[in-house]
């Protein structure tokens, strides 16, 4: 063992011998983690799975109430902002400070405007067509209509529904999670914090969880917004 | 010394005073409530579980006394259905599933594999107050008048009709599974990155892969359940329509979900346990384990199987007799890691020094229990026979004899053997026997005649059985049993704590075993090692080296020499 018991340098912690070991047990770690949450949507995917296959056909019909453009938009959103997370570990690797704060800028950037288009334009409009699950589940039946969605069934279009719902809501709640981490990281960079500036492991962590969250997205878009019948 | 080698020290060695170990290296509480050390938040998980193990005896002793009378004796049903709810809630989610890991697994994983602490000892402590979070909520549940849908929330009685606490009661499940979560993913990156040079994957202890094979089960399969789980609180609260038929959903699908996480569950609980009965024999047949690899993967086998089996648990649940076929046979196959693993430990002990001090005991009693629990699972995982055991007090007696008789009697065994490494001292030899020769006994007595009038038709869950008065003898039986039981439980609580005060000074390595673990001063300092060790022999290397002192020699040693580490070696 070439390194001397508490003779750390900084940004290394007691229990490691070096900061490549520590580094490497980071990355192990944010993998685990990554697998468990895999198991949380894998859980969402399979009960909707199991219900398209029950209720093909009213899951057809509901998921034209969804509306492909701002998806497209949002799917467009998250891409640019995993190309910026890209960049932002790139730069970070660099040790190009600004560089890393720009990026990670842009990143924050579409990530807000995914919530806002969500919150603003998707969420409300169901809710205005009374699509909400629940015991207030109604759905308009002039909409309904205008929508060519008359053969709609009332219990399955309500699981459809939950499951949307339930699935894009946990995943924005991941959004949501990835907007407080990448402002924690984003001031460890503007103040110039040893943890990040020293290393760009901390920043590939946070990157590799942003790009897990992405990629649900790319998944859920299909699911729900384009199967065709 | 073995042929492990620890760089030779630099500083003069100090022999006056003792030398600051994890428990007196800090006196305050907030040293206690805010440490990193993975050894004290070991102690933390000790002192927690034991609580709830006590909370989870006591509605078990209420279903025992209620059940003596075909009509009951005290409790109305409802109490009835709350107190057996509160029993499988507690003991499953708050005492079985983090026992061993949290308590012995955080303890010793770090020590066994040559490292200073766990990967991310924030996360581990964490995971204590995550636990603790939903320990208090249990609590609040029971204040509020429990919760009476089995620790099963099955659907749609939980998410639709029951009146009692079942949101809090999922809710405080839920978290406790992060807890499990963090722990699990803390284990995996200690165990991939932190081994000490020399610490190849084949020279882990059996107790370590097992804790890994645990680790990414609770990965793999937590998260599954915590989803469900929540959604079943979706269901209760805002009426979203995921699993009642009422709203269009499938019940079956809940049970699906839940078994996939909770049959594999079974092996969270158990293999922990498994990794300690390997490490008891080695030590006390002071002889290699015979067939380390084919235990190592086993271990690995079951967890990979585990995930297979979860069918088994719905035979009668409008499962397609296809699917049945399939998940008995798969069922079945499982036996075969299990009983690779018995048959490598009794083999272990073939032309070894057998020692029979109180940590062996406890491991002589798991294999007889854990067989007699392992194959009465085959007789459920058998269609035939399950159409008619089902529901029945076999299948509680079956997994009792998994539960106690493996896991908690692995829980008692590793107490035992490393309680003098905790807290650097011996226990009462006589009355460590005493417990497990009582908790084998009252066991046994508490759960065969389960067995038996599981077989002539006792349904579980019952409150009453005035339809059968013959199954009373075997009722008051099994109360008489745990009666027992519950004196060899808590014999324990009190040679344990008294040895605190006034037990013998034990050395580094009190039972001559083998292991990183046994290198360093009881209790260890807390940064385990002065200097990382550099492994170069052999793990459960006994034979190599006949220097080393047996049980015996060391206990004929003087007090003084037993304080010194050193000179063990």
């Amino acid at each position: 063992m070439a390194s001397v018991a508490h003779d750390h340098p900084e940004g290394l912690h007691h229990q490691f011998e070096d900061i490549e070991q520590q580094n490497e047990t980071y990355l192990v770690g944010m993998w685990s983690f990554l697998v468990s949450e895999i198991m949380f949507f894998g859980a969402l995917f399979m009960i909707y799975i199991l219900y398209r296959w029950k209720y093909q056909p009213d899951f057809y019909l509901a998921h034209k109430s969804l509306d492909v453009m701002w998806g497209g938009v949002n799917t467009t959103i998250l891409l640019i902002s995993s190309f910026a997370m890209v960049m932002a570990v790139h730069a970070a690797e660099l040790k190009k400070r600004m560089n890393v704060l720009k990026w990670l800028t842009l990143v924050q950037l579409c990530a807000v405007a995914f919530l806002f288009i969500k919150f603003t334009f998707e969420w409300p409009a169901k809710a205005h067509h009374g699509f909400v699950p629940g015991v207030n589940f109604s759905p308009d039946p002039h909409y309904l209509q205008e929508m060519g969605m008359q053969a709609l069934n009332v219990r399955p279009a309500e699981i459809f529904f939950s499951l949307y719902f339930g699935m894009t809501g946990f995943h924005a709640l991941h959004i949501i999670v990835g907007i407080l981490m990448i402002g924690v990281l984003m001031k460890m960079w503007a103040k110039k914090h040893p943890l990040v500036i020293h290393d760009y492991i901390p920043t590939e962590l946070i990157g590799l969880y942003w790009h897990f969250v992405d990629l649900v997205w790319i998944f859920l878009f299909p699911l729900f917004y384009l199967i065709p019948n | 010394m073995s042929s492990t080698v620890l760089p030779p020290y630099e500083g003069t060695r100090v022999t006056e005073e003792p030398p600051e170990n994890y428990i007196t290296a800090g006196h305050t509480v907030k040293s206690w409530l805010l440490t990193g050390d993975h050894k004290r938040i070991a102690l933390l998980y000790l002192f927690s579980t034991a609580f709830f193990f006590f909370l989870g005896s006591i509605a078990a002793g209420l279903v025992r006394i209620e059940l003596t009378r075909p009509n009951g004796v005290m409790l109305e049903s409802e109490t009835y259905n709350k107190m057996f709810t509160a029993h499988g809630v507690t003991m499953i989610f708050f005492f079985l599933i983090p026992a061993i890991p949290a308590i012995f697994g955080n303890f010793l994983l770090p020590i066994m594999i040559g490292a200073r602490d766990l990967a991310f000892p924030r996360l581990n402590l964490f995971s204590w107050y995550l636990y603790m979070t939903s320990g208090v909520m249990l609590l609040i549940v029971l204040c509020l008048g429990g919760v009476d849908s089995g620790w099963t929330f099955y659907t749609p009685y939980s998410s639709m009709y029951s009146n009692s606490q079942v949101t809090l009661t999922i809710l405080a499940a839920f978290i406790a599974g992060f807890s499990s979560i963090s722990t699990a993913v803390n284990f995996i990156a200690t165990v991939h990155k932190m081994r000490a040079p020399g610490m190849t994957w084949f020279r882990l202890p059996l107790f370590v892969w097992s804790h890994y094979a645990t680790s990414v089960i609770i990965v793999l399969g937590t998260p599954v359940v915590a989803i469900t789980l929540f959604l079943v609180v979706l269901e209760r609260t805002f009426k979203l329509g995921i699993f009642s038929p009422e709203l269009g959903g499938d019940p079956v699908l809940f049970q699906h979900l839940f078994w996939f996480y909770s049959h594999p569950a079974v092996y969270i609980m158990i293999l922990p346990a498994f990794g300690v009965i390997s490490e008891l024999f080695a030590a006390f047949s002071r002889r290699k384990i015979f067939g380390y690899h084919f235990i190592a993967f086993s271990s690995l086998a079951i967890a990979a199987l585990g995930f297979l089996v979860w069918g088994h648990h719905m035979f009668v649940s409008s499962q397609s007799m296809y699917q049945g076929v399939v998940f008995s046979l798969l069922s079945f196959l499982v036996a075969v890691p299990s009983a690779i693993k018995v048959f490598n430990w009794t083999a272990t002990m073939y032309k070894g020094q057998v020692h029979m001090r109180t940590p062996f005991l406890f491991a002589l009693g798991f294999i007889g229990l854990f067989t007699v629990g392992g194959l009465t699972g085959l007789f459920l995982s058998s269609m035939g026979t399950d159409m008619h055991l089902t529901n029945t007090y076999f299948v509680v007696a079956h997994f009792h004899y998994v539960m106690v008789g493996g896991t908690i009697l692995g829980f008692l065994g590793a107490l035992h053997y490393w309680w003098p490494k905790m807290f650097g001292v011996m226990y009462n030899e006589f009355w460590g026997r005493m417990s497990a020769l009582l908790v084998f006994v009252g066991f046994n007595v508490t759960f065969l005649p389960q067995f038996v009038v599981g077989y002539m038709g006792m349904p579980r869950r019952y409150h009453y059985y005035y339809f059968a008065p013959e199954f009373q003898v075997y009722n008051i039986l099994s109360t008489a049993g745990a009666s027992v039981l519950a004196v060899g439980f808590a014999l324990p609580v009190f040679y344990l704590t008294s040895s605190i005060r006034k037990g013998v000074k034990a050395g580094a390595n009190p039972w001559g075993a083998h292991g990183l673990e046994w290198e360093i001063p009881s209790p260890p300092p807390t940064a385990n090692f002065d200097r990382i060790p550099i492994v170069t022999d052999d793990v459960y290397d006994y034979e190599s080296d006949a220097r080393r002192p047996n049980i015996e020699m060391i206990e004929s040693r003087t007090p003084e020499q037993l304080a010194s580490t050193k000179e063990t070696h």
